[in-house]
């Protein structure tokens, strides 16, 4: 294609989103809207997922050391568990700290057992993949000096499955709008396209070739999806850093903790503008097809 | 230069509109298709810049197959021959000057060459100062003044025109008739299907008469021959 052509072809996108003004605003509104919906949704989509692992990160097993294990049988033990596959820390803790936290959790009465601690000593140990942790909980409790795995059984694996549910369903969701996204946007933008049949008609029938049609109507479309994500960008950016400055001072601290903006915002304004331009051209490519038949 | 071979076309509703269409006609010839409404006139017309392909049978523009040539090559084959419509095909929102480049910007003719013969050819159908009107402010005669200067724009060998004159008065019809026997003078293959009989009695060139899809008359300085 001549640089000519190119020129006309950048020119004439322009020149008919002008000409067509209200069309080509109700096809950005349009593609605002959805866009809007969409980056909102991810957004919070995504935090969720944080939030949910998180919480699968904090599941972690205790694992309780024979009273008869000497300090020697008791850090062969700790290697053993270090070296188990799918273990990602573990964390040693005397009898004496074991007291300590009991103390430090049901009261001062307990501090009578000090005379004489009869708790273990005991290895804190996260599974690299947290899922994964009843597996690693069976090995461990395979070794000799193990007295017992405790990982909190059943519970966890109902937190998985609730997590596992929520994520599924927000993907399943995520799609369903991104769909729905996807087929709005081009129908209005195949209303505008429409009106202008004749146009196609009449170019066909003095010898332009389909791509010499389509290429501008793709333009306009690549245009109408930029201009339609510029809004939602700004108010996702603008919208997720104020709720960012208020959440993130509350949640310092905590286990749970949001997404910080950066990369974070990139990635969602990515998506959108991605989303916007590819729908665009899309939704004007496929439209345009249909009366190219002339 | 147009050579169509044993013409068949049964269109997906059953309707016969070519039943055999034996037809050669040469460069530089005005010919007049004629016959009742229905008879298959439009679909000889469309068939001819390939807006309808035949079911069976050949036919040849400048040698080139039609029904052989594949989609992509269409454009290529649309370059050497101009429409006009009844209903003109206008942008409306396009100048006339607008409208006629417009045939030269989507063959991509340079820039520097369309000017002038956008120009040349308005000054030929007597519209240059109406150049930079649009066409809702022009009269149907003149509207179908700037859709033949589209359609010549490009030089084409042949121009096909389908009932130009159908919407318009007696005295406009007469206008009209004067560019196309004057772009004809120039060269140019004039194929015109009409229903009008004063004009094809008055301006004598041949007449190919079709009725049932098929051509029952085919007469060099004929008259229109239907009593309407």
């Amino acid at each position: 294609m001549k640089f000519r052509t190119v020129r006309r072809h950048f020119r004439e996108s322009f020149k008919t989103l002008g000409r067509n003004g209200w069309m080509s605003f109700a096809s950005i509104a349009a593609v605002t809207v959805t866009l809007l919906l969409v980056g909102v949704f991810v957004t919070i989509m995504l935090n969720l997922n944080k939030v949910a692992d998180d919480l699968e990160k904090d599941v972690e097993m205790k694992v309780y050391v024979e009273l008869s294990a000497d300090p020697a049988a008791t850090r062969e033990l700790e290697t053993q568990i270090k070296e188990t596959s799918g273990v990602a820390e573990v964390q040693y803790s005397t009898r004496d700290q074991e007291l300590d936290k009991m103390v430090k959790d049901f009261g001062e009465d307990l501090k009578l057992y000090e005379q004489s601690n009869p708790l273990r000593e005991a290895f804190y140990v996260k599974a690299t993949e947290p899922q994964q942790t009843a597996k690693v909980a069976k090995k461990i409790d395979e070794y000799p000096n193990t007295y017992e795995v405790v990982y909190g059984q059943g519970k966890v694996e109902k937190l998985f499955n609730f997590l596992n549910l929520g994520r599924n369903a927000g993907l399943v969701l995520i799609l369903a709008l991104l769909f729905t996204a996807m087929f709005l946007i081009a129908n209005t933008i195949r209303i505008t396209i429409v009106a202008r049949k004749t146009e196609i008609g009449i170019m066909k029938l003095v010898g332009a070739t389909n791509s010499f049609v389509r290429i501008p109507f793709v333009l306009e479309g690549i245009w109408l999806g930029l201009f339609g994500s510029l809004i939602p960008m700004i108010i996702i950016t603008l919208g997720y850093m104020e709720f960012y400055d208020y959440a993130e001072p509350r949640l310092r601290g905590e286990m749970i903790q949001i997404i910080h903006p950066l990369p974070f915002l990139y990635i969602v304004n990515g998506l959108v503008l991605f989303m916007g331009i590819f729908i665009g051209s899309w939704g004007s490519f496929m439209s345009v097809r249909k009366f190219l038949k002339v | 230069m147009i050579e169509m071979k044993e013409v068949y076309k049964k269109y997906s509703n059953g309707v016969v509109a070519a039943n055999g269409l034996n037809v050669k006609i040469d460069k530089g010839e005005f010919v007049y298709v004629v016959g009742p409404s229905g008879a298959g006139k439009s679909t000889f017309i469309k068939m001819m810049y390939r807006e309808e392909k035949p079911t069976s049978g050949e036919i040849l523009i400048n040698g080139t197959s039609l029904p052989k040539l594949k989609n992509r090559k269409v454009p290529l084959l649309r370059r050497q021959i101009g429409v006009v419509f009844q209903d003109f095909k206008l942008l409306p929102r396009l100048s006339v000057y607008e409208n006629v480049a417009f045939a030269l910007e989507v063959i991509e003719e340079p820039t520097e060459n369309i000017r002038p013969r956008v120009t040349e050819v308005l000054e030929l159908v007597g519209l240059k100062h109406k150049a930079r009107m649009l066409p809702t402010e022009l009269s149907g005669g003149e509207q179908q003044r700037v859709s033949i200067a589209r359609s010549i724009v490009n030089r084409p060998q042949v121009v096909i025109a389908d009932e130009p004159t159908g919407n318009l008065d007696p005295e406009t019809s007469m206008g009209i008739m004067n560019v196309l026997e004057q772009i004809n003078e120039m060269g140019t293959t004039i194929v015109m299907a009409t229903h009008n009989k004063d004009i094809v009695n008055r301006n004598r060139h041949r007449v190919i008469a079709i009725e049932g899809g098929l051509i029952v008359r085919d007469e060099l300085e004929g008259g229109y021959g239907y009593e309407i």
